[in-house]
C-alpha cells in the first residue's frame, strides 16, 4: 500500500465514509468529520504511519489536501 | 485471576512527580504494577534519584522527563518519546502545581502568570496530549489536582483558588467530550496535606488549618495516592466527570 493509499484508508476509516468521495476537496466540516471525528482521524492517520502530530498541526488538518502537506513535514510524500 | 485494579502493565505519566503527592503517587502506582513515568521541572539531579529509587525498589526502569508543564513545545517533545517507545499511555495524572499567597491587592501580573501556566494551562497541554494517545485504544483515565481551595476559596488565595477552579471546570468539559472514546476524566481535591507547600506556614496558622479538620490529622501524599489510583484503576471503570475531596473532613 503506497502513502496516499494509506491516508485514504485512514479517513476512510476513521470518518466512515467510502474510499471514493475522499479527494483533495474533502474539507472538515462535511460528511462526518466533525470534532469528535476529528480526534479520530487524527489518532488513525498517526497509527497509520507511526508518527505523533504536533498539536499546530492537529488544528491545521482542515483538508484532505492539507493532510497531505502536514505530513510531508514528517518525511511521508506522496 | 484478573486483579479488580486492572493496572498491572498499564502506562502512566504523572507531572511533578518527584516530590509530594505526585511522587506518593509514582510509588503507589508502581507497586500495583504500573509503569511509571516521571516529571519534574527543577532538578535533574532529584529526577535521576527517583528514578534509581523506583529502580532499586520496584525493579522499574522508569523514564523521567525535566520540563514545565506549560510549555507547550517541551510537552509536545515529552509525549513524542513517550510514543515512541510506549505507543500509548494509558493514565495521565496532572498534579505539578505551585502555590504562592498573596492578598488582593499584593497580587502582581507575574504570580498571576506562572501560576495560572502551571496549574492550568499546562493541564489543558497535558490533558490534550495524553487524550490523543489514549483515543487510539479507545481508553484511558486522567486525574486532574485541583484543591479545596477551588471549590471553597480561602484568603491569600484568589490566584491560586482560581487556578484550581479553573480545573474543575476543565475536568468535567473533558469528560463530557472524552467519554465517547471511554477516556475518563475525573479530578481531586486535596486539603491540607503534608508536602511542602505547608512549610512556609507560620506555626499559628498550621494549628489553626489542623483544627478545621473533622479527622483530626493532617492529609499525607499518600492519602491523595490511593485516591488517585482508585481513579486511574478498574475501580471506577464507569465514574467521570468527578471531583473527590480529599481532605479529612476539611471545612475552610
Amino acid at each position: 500500500m503506497n502513502n496516499l493509499e494509506k491516508l485514504k484508508k485512514a479517513f476512510n476509516e476513521a470518518l466512515e465514509i467510502p474510499l471514493e468521495i475522499i479527494n483533495d476537496e474533502l474539507s472538515y466540516g462535511a460528511e462526518n468529520w466533525d470534532s469528535v471525528a476529528h480526534l479520530a482521524l487524527v489518532a488513525s492517520i498517526e497509527t497509520e504511519f507511526d508518527i505523533m502530530l504536533t498539536s499546530n498541526d492537529v488544528i491545521d488538518m482542515s483538508s484532505f489536501k492539507k493532510a497531505k502537506e502536514i505530513l510531508e513535514k514528517y518525511d511521508i510524500h506522496f | 485471576m484478573t486483579s479488580i485494579f486492572n493496572l498491572e502493565g498499564k502506562i502512566a505519566f504523572i507531572t511533578g512527580s518527584t516530590r509530594g503527592m505526585g511522587w506518593a503517587t509514582a510509588k503507589l502506582f508502581t507497586e500495583y504494577g504500573v509503569t511509571v513515568i516521571l516529571n519534574g521541572i527543577h532538578s535533574q539531579e532529584l529526577l535521576d534519584q527517583r528514578r534509581e529509587e523506583l529502580k532499586k525498589d520496584f525493579n522499574l526502569d522508569a523514564d523521567g522527563f525535566l520540563f514545565d508543564v506549560g510549555n507547550l513545545d517541551a510537552a509536545q517533545n515529552c509525549y513524542n518519546s513517550i510514543f515512541k517507545k510506549y505507543k500509548r499511555l494509558d493514565i495521565l495524572v496532572n498534579n505539578a502545581g505551585i502555590l504562592e499567597d498573596n492578598l488582593v491587592g499584593m497580587i502582581s501580573k507575574e504570580n498571576i502568570q506562572n501560576t495560572f501556566s502551571t496549574n492550568t494551562t499546562g493541564i489543558i497541554y497535558n490533558l490534550q496530549l495524553a487524550a490523543r494517545l489514549m483515543s487510539r485504544n479507545n481508553s484511558g483515565s486522567i486525574i486532574n489536582i485541583s484543591s479545596l481551595v477551588g471549590r471553597v476559596g480561602n484568603e491569600g488565595q484568589v490566584v491560586y483558588g482560581g487556578s484550581k477552579a479553573a480545573v474543575i471546570g476543565i475536568t468535567l468539559s473533558a469528560a463530557r467530550e472524552l467519554a465517547p472514546k471511554n477516556i475518563r476524566v475525573n479530578a481531586i481535591a486535596p486539603g491540607f496535606i503534608n508536602t511542602d507547600f505547608i512549610k512556609p506556614l507560620p506555626k499559628e496558622k498550621y494549628e489553626e488549618r489542623l483544627k478545621s479538620i473533622k479527622m483530626k490529622r493532617i492529609g499525607q501524599p499518600e492519602d491523595v495516592a490511593k485516591a488517585t489510583l482508585f481513579f486511574a484503576s478498574d475501580l471506577s471503570a464507569y465514574i467521570t466527570g468527578q471531583v473527590l475531596g480529599v481532605d479529612g473532613g476539611m471545612i475552610l
